[in-house]
């Protein structure tokens, strides 16, 4: 896998087809679903549980708007990553182009997924420095694999942004 | 003025009273001021708490989108966060710090608002 910037976008090129299915994963990775432990971590309380007032008002009328900001990047970046419906050979790497106008979404996008896998599994804060941990095995190792080829994106589209303004 | 004086005269004092020290030579005037709301509203924080998930980097740009902060007090805002667990990224007046806290929670990161008692 090979990342560069190529004029107004980001390329992510020679992506193998397990990378590319785990990147096709984000969207569906940023929903917290039915996981009560990821939907408290995306939508966290705005202050102390005795702040009763101030914490049912945000339920009401932040929350909503927090899931429609959400949901708006994960939109966004869904439509990029059409471009990972390879038509050629069925093992065939492939090339994501990033416009730069999407970098926030992705950020956004990619975050969510990483918060909702991390609140999931419940990672100690251990497993989440340990980097050379084998993502083979089980479930529970892929996802902490997932994490942090997130991140490592993100990192990326932050060094990339940083570097244009 | 200090925060905490202010704060304390708002929560007992409504209402000021000038009273002039030679009262022998002429009645005292006393004047009376309502205070506002706003006034006697005492200031709130805007914390960020750790977070083991979110990269640092993404933290200190975060920080300098929302508060407009410069790198290196975007930085230190952060290492503040990863060591202490916490770190008080604004004090002011409560609807303000409930829109930061929004910002904030929009970007993914862990903040509250607390009065700053």
């Amino acid at each position: 896998m090979e990342i560069c910037r190529q004029d107004q976008a980001l390329e992510i090129r020679e992506l193998d087809p397990f990378l590319a299915e785990l990147l096709r994963q984000v969207p569906e990775s940023a929903q917290p679903k039915d996981s009560p432990a990821a939907e408290e971590r995306l939508f966290s309380a705005p202050a102390a549980p005795e702040e009763k007032d101030l914490c049912a008002e945000w339920k009401v009328y932040v929350v909503p708007e927090l899931r429609r900001l959400f949901q708006s990047a994960t939109e966004t970046i869904r439509q990029d990553l059409e471009q990972l419906q390879c038509t050629g050979k069925p093992f065939a790497n492939c090339t994501l182009r990033i416009p730069l106008a999407h970098t926030d979404a992705w950020l956004n996008a990619l975050n969510q997924a990483r918060l909702a896998i991390a609140a999931t599994y419940q990672f100690s804060d251990h497993e989440l420095c340990d980097h050379y941990r084998s993502p083979l095995g089980s479930r529970r190792d892929l996802s902490l694999f997932q994490v942090n080829f997130y991140g490592f994106l993100q990192e990326f589209i932050l060094r990339e942004m940083e570097g244009n303004s | 003025m200090g925060w905490l004086r202010w704060k304390e005269e708002a929560k007992f004092a409504t209402t000021m009273v000038i009273d002039f020290p030679d009262a022998a030579l002429e009645a005292p005037t006393i004047e009376k001021k309502e205070a506002t709301s706003q006034e006697i509203e005492i200031p709130w924080n805007v914390v960020v708490h750790n977070d083991p998930v979110n990269l640092m980097s993404y933290v200190t740009m975060v920080f300098q989108r929302v508060f407009g902060y410069p790198r290196e007090r975007a930085e230190k805002h952060m290492l503040e966060v990863h060591r202490n667990g916490r770190s008080i990224l604004w004090s002011g007046v409560r609807e303000r710090g409930e829109l930061y806290v929004q910002q904030l929670h929009g970007y993914l990161l862990l903040a509250t608002i607390e009065k700053t008692v």
